[in-house]
Parts: C-alpha cells; structure tokens; sequence
C-alpha cells in the first residue's frame, strides 16, 4: 500500500462541486444497510411494531366493541383501519427518536466529514423503516382477521390499504425526522412527538364514527389527515373501493413530504 | 505554492468562550505538522474548524487552495479524519464499518470489500474483521477510525489526539503509522498533548492556548527555548533560594524559575554536562542542596517557559507579545 503515492493536486483536479443524483442514490441505499444491520442486532426495536397492534387490536375490540358496535365482530370493520393508521403513525414517530440516539453517537461525526449528500443520512434509515411499517401493517391485519375480522375488500382490498398506510407513515415521518434535527435530545423527540401524535390518532374517526361527536370536535376530525388515511383505508380493505379519501391522503403526504423534508436536510445542515 | 492547509484569523466562539481566537496556520504539502496544546486550548475546535465540521465564525481557511466555507463538500473529498472519539458505528464489525464508508464515498461493492480487507491487513485488524466494535480494545478502535480515514487515500490526515490514552507500545505502532503516511505523500495535522509526541513526529510545532497561537517553530528550535532538559534542584531547609538563582544566573546565563514555598529550583539546560557547572557553583556558593533530578522538559515547563503560566492554570496573565498576533481579547460581538 505504502508504494501508492498522492497526488494532491489530481486529487483535487478530481473532486466535485456537489453530489450528483446518482451519488446521493447510493449513499441513502448504503445508509438503509446500515439501518438494517442495527434493527437485526436490536430486535428489541421491533416491539413496538409487534406489540402494540397485538395488544391495542384485542384492547380496544372488547373495550369499545359493546359501546359503540353493539358487539365486537361488527365493530372491527371500524376499528381495524383505525388501529392502522394508529400503529403506523407510532412506527413513524420512533424514527425521529432514533435519528436524534444516532445523531449523538460519534459515528455521525464521520459522516458529517465525509462527501456525502446532506440528505442520505436522513432517508436511509427511513428507507430501512418501510419494513417495520409493512410488519406492523401486516400483524395488525393477522390479529384482526384472528379475532374475527373478515375485510369485506379481499386480499388486493387489504393489500391496498396496507399499502397506503406505509406510504403515510413513511410520509410522516418526515415530521420527526424534522423534529430529531431540532431537539436536544432523544427523550424531548419522544415528550414532543407524543403530543403531536395523540391529537392526532384520537382525535380523528379511528375509533368513533364521527356523527358522535359535538361539532366543533367533529369538523376537526374531518380535517385530520389521520381521517382520511383511516376513511380511506376503510374503503379499500371492507369494501375493495378506491375512493377520493385515497387522493387526500395522498396529497396529505405530498404536502408533508415537501414541506418537512427540505426543512430537515436544512436543520441537519445547520448542525455543521 | 499552494499550501496544504491555509487559514488566517481563525475564530470559534462559544457564548462567552472564544475557543479559538485568531489563529493563522500555513502547512507545506507532505508535512506533519503539530498542534501542541494542554486540555481545552482549542485544539479539536480549531481542527473541526479546518474539516467542515464546525462552521468558521471569523476569518478564513483554504486545504489545497479550496476554500473551507464556500465549498466544503469538495475539501470533504480531500481529507480524512480521524477525530478524539472514536467514530465508527457500534453497531457494525470491522470490515462493515469500511464497507460502509467505502460505499459512501463512491467505491463500488467489490472495491469497498477489497480496500476493507486491505486496510484491516495493514492496520493488523484482520483477525477481528467480524467482531462487533464494542468487543474492542481502545487501541484496535484507534487503528480501525484511523484506517476508516485513509479509504480514499486523502491527501490530508487531520488526526485529534490519535495517542491519548493508548499504552506505550500501541503509541509507538500509531507513530509508525503515521510516518507511513507521510511517506506515501500525504500532509498531517496533528494535535497532541504531548511534547514527546510533536518531537517524535512534527515537523513544525504550533504551541496554542486559550485559543491563541503562543509559538511556533520547529520540535529543536521549541525546545530550545526551554532547553533540552531540566535541572530540578529542591534546597536544603534554610538555604537562601535566590542566591541559588544567582549562582545559576552567572554559571549559565539562563533564567532558573523559583519555586520559593517549596525551596525549588528548575533550570532549562542545553546539554546534560552543565549538571555539574551548576552544581559545582552551588556548593562554592554554600548552598546546601535536598535533592537533584534531571528530566526531559514537560509540556507544563514548555508552557511555563512560553507563556508564563502553568498549562492548566485558567487565569490568563499578559502573554509574551513578541509570540502572539497583537489582538485584544474583546468582548463577543455577533
Ligand atoms: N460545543 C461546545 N460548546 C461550548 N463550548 C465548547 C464546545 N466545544 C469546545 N468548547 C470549549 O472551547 C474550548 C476549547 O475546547 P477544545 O477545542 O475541545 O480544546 P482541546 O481540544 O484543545 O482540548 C474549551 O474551553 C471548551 O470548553
Ligand atoms: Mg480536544
């Protein structure tokens, strides 16, 4: 190796103005491995994608399944989109925790001095959290249909609802991504990212049919994008319908992408 | 000539802390260039500074004539660093972790595994290619950060403190290393707190403290100011310190600091053979002596002799003005 000798100046000659689009690719890819590798070797970051659907499907099915359905069965059409949502929404908060726990880890000093594209390190793990989602969407589904849930949507109607739950989840969490940037440590990420997401999930008709509700209560949960995404999920898996609440959702997400996934490379920047 | 590293009037502010506060630095292509200085002198500032890793407050600095502030991705393509923390990813084994920086920084999968491999072989790593970073010793993270530097063969090495805390023998193989690079054509900037350290490997010394550049010079011409060794004499009780200082004054012409609380008396000495021009003055003199040492100076005495204050004393009196670049140290204004 020591016969190799260098050339400074051809180095130099060598280097880029910025990354190119390629580049940027490759190194978000190289990011996701990275992220891969440490959930198989901390399983313990599944429990949250495996338990909670487990425990909040069987939960609130005999709670609320009397109080709302008249009984359980005829409840879980409602409720299991809403656990969806619910659970993936959870999923998308962890990500924003765990990019602030890596953020503090020397590791990230390596990166911030190698060429990389600023928004790699953000989008990898986010890549790699795709497959927590589709767990999560997965196991949700599994135990509604094992205590009685037969999606009236059939399997395309149930795929397309898992579907369009990981895209929201990914989209959001764009949001906590944003917010592991800004904060100063993982359990402020967490302390805030509850307070967006309990408003959020329960204040949205993903557990009460909404003409339930008072009306100033109800007119926000007709605009919380979480209804829409549970609407729309409801469509797909009980009835194989693709409805315009699938469009809002979409654009929901457009709008969250474009707005918080500039913001975040720009914060994470400023860390420089 | 376009220099390795150029920096003027460098300056980090930390609330009320100017960390770093006017430094200019020019090192040559090749070179191992020193930053010597005691804990919190501003040393990791300064380089972090100079790696895009800290933005730059006041001044500026260029590595390989590309300027630091308006394109740092480029001087990203021209450095590696290997910084006082250990930064390699836990999580990952040897050979993932140089897998992993290979990738990102454009090396395809088959070359990132064969420079993985390489660079294990050479850092005597590859026996633990597949064990976890946490199974570690300090020395084997030490070799694995530094070697994650070199994947792409930049031709600059910023290395914070690559021997702190590292036993004797592991130090001396860091050192070789880091002459092995040198000799296959990159420039180093190193910091260190240890005089010995800068001697064994700088070719020219920067001294800083508190933010600011103290001296500079090569390892002889530093250490000459303060002599290659140092004459520690503690009196007898009852003996007459400052005539002890005298006798020194006259037999060697140099400057004996005086420790009166202790009755002690350190004198830099040129050559080990004024031991006994001292000593011999001393007993003419009358002066009763407890005991005699002889070390390589300290950093401490190299600080001592160039600032007039103990390296890890906070309070700052006037600096030497000749040393230092004449700037007033104000308030922050921002
Ligand atoms: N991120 C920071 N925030 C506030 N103060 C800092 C920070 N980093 C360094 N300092 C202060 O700047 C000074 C220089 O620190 P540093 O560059 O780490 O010194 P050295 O590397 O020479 O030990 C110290 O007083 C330290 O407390
Ligand atoms: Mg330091």
């Amino acid at each position: 190796m020591s016969t190799i000798t260098i050339d400074a100046w051809a180095a130099v000659a060598r280097t880029q103005a910025r990354p190119s689009a390629a580049d940027t690719f490759r190194q978000t890819l190289a990011m996701a491995w990275r992220a891969t590798k440490k959930m198989r070797r901390n399983p313990e970051q599944f429990f949250d994608v495996t338990l909670q659907p487990i425990l909040f499907t069987v939960m609130f099915a005999y709670i609320f399944g009397g109080a709302i359905s008249g009984d359980v069965k005829s409840y879980l059409p409602l409720m299991i989109p809403g656990i969806l949502a619910q659970t993936v929404l959870t999923c998308s908060m962890a990500t924003g925790t765990q990019l602030r726990e890596d953020m503090d880890k020397g590791v990230f000093d390596r990166f911030r001095s190698l060429p990389m594209a600023r928004i790699s390190p953000l989008a990898g793990p986010m890549v790699a959290d795709l497959l927590r989602y589709t767990i999560a969407a997965t196991i949700t589904f599994l135990m509604g249909i094992a205590i009685g849930y037969r999606p009236g949507g059939g399997v395309l109607g149930v795929l397309g609802a898992i579907l369009l739950a990981v895209v929201t989840g990914w989209s959001l969490a764009w949001v906590f991504t944003c917010l592991g940037t800004v904060a100063r440590s993982a359990q402020s990420v967490q302390g805030i990212s509850m307070l967006i997401m309990f408003p959020l999930t329960f204040l949205s008709n993903a557990f009460v049919p909404v003409d339930t509700l008072p009306g100033w209560l109800a007119a926000f949960v007709r605009v919380n994008p979480v209804s829409h995404l549970v609407s729309a999920d409801r469509d797909l898996a009980n009835h194989a319908e693709l409805t315009a609440q699938v469009g809002w959702t979409l654009v929901a997400c457009a709008a969250v992408i474009a707005i918080f996934a500039p913001l975040s490379v720009r914060l994470y920047k400023r860390h420089l | 000539m376009t220099l390795a590293v150029h920096a003027r009037g460098l300056v980090k502010v930390f609330g009320d802390v100017r960390a770093v506060n006017g430094v200019d630095l020019d090192i040559g292509e090749g070179e191992i260039f020193g930053v010597l200085g005691p804990n919190g002198a501003g040393k990791t500032t300064m380089l972090k500074m100079l790696a895009t890793l800290l933005a730059i407050d006041e001044g500026e600095a260029a590595v390989f004539g590309v300027d630091v502030r308006r394109e740092p991705h480029r001087v990203r393509q021209l450095i590696g660093v290997t910084g006082q923390y250990a930064s390699v990813d836990e999580n990952l084994t040897a050979a993932e972790n140089l897998w992993l920086f290979g990738r990102l920084q454009g090396l395809g999968r088959r070359q990132a595994r064969a420079t993985a491999a390489e660079l294990l072989e050479q850092f005597g790593l590859t026996d633990a290619a597949n064990k976890r970073i946490s199974q570690f010793s300090g020395g084997m993270r030490r070799r694995l950060d530094l070697a994650a530097s070199l994947i792409t063969r930049p031709p600059l090495i910023f290395l914070d403190e690559p021997t702190t805390g590292l036993d004797p023998r592991t130090r001396g193989q860091m050192w070789d290393t880091i002459r092995g690079l040198v000799a296959s054509g990159c420039t180093v900037l190193l910091t260190t707190q240890y005089l010995d350290e800068a001697d064994q490997l700088a070719d020219r010394i920067v001294v800083i403290d508190h933010g600011r550049k103290v001296a500079q010079g090569t390892p002889d011409e530093l250490k000459n100011s303060v002599g290659d060794l140092t004459l520690h004499l503690r009196l007898a009780a009852g003996a007459d310190l400052s005539l002890a200082g005298d006798v020194v004054r006259r037999q060697l012409g140099g400057e004996p600091v005086l420790t009166p609380e202790s009755g002690q008396l350190n004198v830099p000495l040129a050559s080990a053979d004024h031991v006994a021009d001292v000593l011999i003055g001393l007993r003419q003199a009358g002066v009763a002596l407890a005991s005699v040492s002889v070390d390589k100076p300290t950093l401490d005495e190299v600080f001592l002799a160039l600032t007039g204050h103990d390296a890890g004393e906070t309070e700052r009196p006037d600096p030497r003005p000749q040393a230092i670049p004449a700037q007033a140290p104000e308030k922050v204004t921002r």
